[in-house]
């Protein structure tokens, strides 16, 4: 709060004459004055998915103190996996993130198998790479929507929405799961690909690719979009280390840090990603990196599906799963969803249940730290494309 | 990576080094030196991300271990710096000034571990547990089910089963009694 002083948002730079006053650097809020305003946002709002409020204290329409509130989707997942096997633990990971559950899934395998000392078949890889980066076509479409509908362009929510769900229809044929897939298990995947997914899946890259032009030319073209999100939640390159920035939110600064390509899991290293970066860091270059990173999702599927083999086993050679012990010790594994760094430190010792599991979600410092201090001098009309714009999803805070 | 431990081991007395993969090792330290080695790894090592500091409760030992997991966007290495504090008197120092986010990590561990970080900001502020007064739940000690037995009451007319007892019974008889099957007490 300490710039509050310094407000000057969009042109228009408010009289700080007179209120807030400052002491020692920070502002004093008297509510009893009546000169400013405590509102709640949320928990059920459009900004975010999921439940999450803003204690929100404005000024006129300016807000001039954010606090985040977690809690009301607080489900115990990691006390819960203490008290379980192994393979127990796969139903409750996936809900750890709904729009985006199979990065979950793998990080969770790739543990396991991390610290049992388990290779997994070179077909199991591709598969997983598949699966990885059909969530990720998912998770963005459904931010587009959000993104969208928070600047009150429902119609482009829609359509993107729409278009998701034919991606649930193609993970349905895949996993016989729409949102939760359970997909990865350790040593593998459970199923190989159905007869004739390859098509389909090509099919709809082509019109999901086509639906992205047309998002294009009436999101990321408009000009009432422009005018909105430019200059939106600016992310410097400093607070980048500071706050714990990551994904799209840090590229958009350019900052060049991205999972599979710094650290290459599954098949990335044998794939063409380039890493997307933007220097302006503000909501709207997040905007155009994340659709970017849509269409180069939709690229490198088409590289995948070319290069999955055609026979071989989708299974390493497991114990029994249902009093599967693994050796002691600990392991942290990341990957890179589409909100960021994305990752699960597991720590065994020695029995058929882990010791601890914790899910590190890119969401955890994007909506609490960063989220208070970005809110800080904008108007109450943009705080929820600001939240969107941040990717949050508060399921990964409380866990 | 080894003429980093080196490095370390000449600055502080390390208790341990784990090297778990290319990208991934584990230091342990003492826990009046790991303001130093944090500030040293992140200022002067590259170690400049915080990807999260959590607890792991070791009760059979009375230990709490802290890890603060780093990262180094130029060699792309992770960093796991533990430490281990007492579980009875559990209080930590704070680095809620080398991190800006460090402090909502403090304020969850004391929620939900009852560690304390003086100093920390917000950090007795409630984090996902509101008016909570019984042990901090994340603890080992803490029952999850007798918590649930006494604060929650049954439906009525609804009956509950052991699901290990009725899925063995009722679903998976045949399965259960195969002598191919090794079971937990064996």
């Amino acid at each position: 709060m300490s710039n509050l002083s310094k407000c000057k948002y969009r042109g228009y730079e408010a009289d700080r004459s007179k209120y807030p006053e400052m002491e020692n650097g920070k502002a004093v809020i008297d509510l009893d004055s009546h000169k400013y305003t405590k509102i709640w946002q949320g928990p059920q709002h459009p900004g975010v998915t999921g439940n999450m409020s803003v204690e929100l204290i404005v000024n006129g329409d300016e807000i001039v103190h954010a606090k985040t509130h977690v809690g009301y989707l607080h489900r115990g997942f990691e006390k819960l996996m203490e008290r379980r096997k192994y393979i127990q633990c796969f139903p409750l990971v996936c809900r750890i993130c709904v729009p985006e559950p199979d990065t979950n899934e793998y990080c969770v395998s790739a543990a396991m198998e991390d610290l049992a000392g388990i290779t997994v078949p070179e077909k199991a890889l591709w598969l997983r790479t598949l699966n990885l980066e059909m969530s990720r076509v998912a998770s963005f479409l459904m931010w587009i929507g959000g993104q969208a509908g928070s600047l009150g362009m429902g119609t482009i929510g829609q359509w993107t929405v729409g278009m998701r769900d034919f991606w649930l229809d193609l993970f349905e044929e895949m996993t016989g799961g729409r949102v939760y897939h359970m997909y990865m298990i350790p040593g593998g995947v459970r199923k190989d690909l159905p007869a004739g997914f390859k098509e389909k899946t090509r099919e709809l890259i082509t019109r999901t690719g086509k639906l992205m032009d047309d998002v294009d030319k009436s999101f990321m073209s408009n000009v009432i979009v422009k005018s909105r999100l430019q200059g939106l939640g600016i992310i410097t390159p400093e607070m980048v280390d500071e706050y714990g920035i990551v994904g799209p939110n840090a590229r958009a600064c350019g900052r060049e840090c991205d999972i599979r390509i710094n650290n290459p899991y599954v098949k990335y290293d044998q794939l063409d990603v380039k890493m997307i970066t933007s220097t302006v860091g503000d909501a709207y270059a997040r905007a155009q990196i994340r659709y970017q990173e849509l269409r180069q999702s939709l690229d490198l599927m088409s590289q995948i599906l070319d290069r999955i083999p055609e026979k071989g086993a989708i299974q390493a050679k497991m114990p029994n799963l249902v009093n599967w012990k693994i050796p002691a010790g600990q392991t942290y594994i990341k990957a890179e969803s589409t909100r960021g760094e994305h990752g699960f430190y597991m720590v065994s010792d020695g029995s058929e249940k882990p010791r601890r599991v914790f899910a590190r979600g890119a969401s955890y410092t994007h909506a609490i730290a960063v989220l208070e201090k970005l809110a800080v001098n904008i108007s109450l009309s943009d705080l929820a494309a600001l939240m969107v714009s941040l990717h949050t999803c508060p399921p990964e805070i409380e866990r | 990576m080894e003429q980093l431990i080196r490095k370390i081991k000449g600055m502080v007395s390390l208790k341990a080094y784990i090297k778990q993969r290319d990208d991934l090792h584990f230091i342990t330290v003492k826990k009046e030196q790991l303001e130093l080695i944090l500030s040293h790894l992140k200022n002067n090592e590259g170690f400049t991300h915080l990807a999260f500091l959590q607890a792991v409760d070791f009760i059979e030992d009375g230990k709490f271990q802290l890890t603060y997991m780093l990262c180094n966007y130029e060699t792309n290495v992770n960093l796991g710096v533990l430490v281990l504090i007492d579980r009875d008197k559990a209080e930590m120092n704070s680095i809620h000034s080398l991190w800006a986010h460090a402090w909502q990590y403090q304020r969850e561990l004391f929620e939900l571990y009852g560690i304390d970080f003086p100093g920390s900001p917000r950090v007795h502020e409630s984090f996902v547990l509101e008016g909570w007064d019984e042990i901090p739940p994340m603890r080992r000690d803490f029952d999850t089910l007798e918590y649930s037995d006494q604060t929650f009451y049954q439906r009525p007319g609804r009956s509950t089963n052991d699901p290990a007892e009725y899925m063995k019974e009722k679903m998976y008889k045949n399965y259960a009694a195969s002598p191919m099957i090794r079971r937990d007490n064996e």
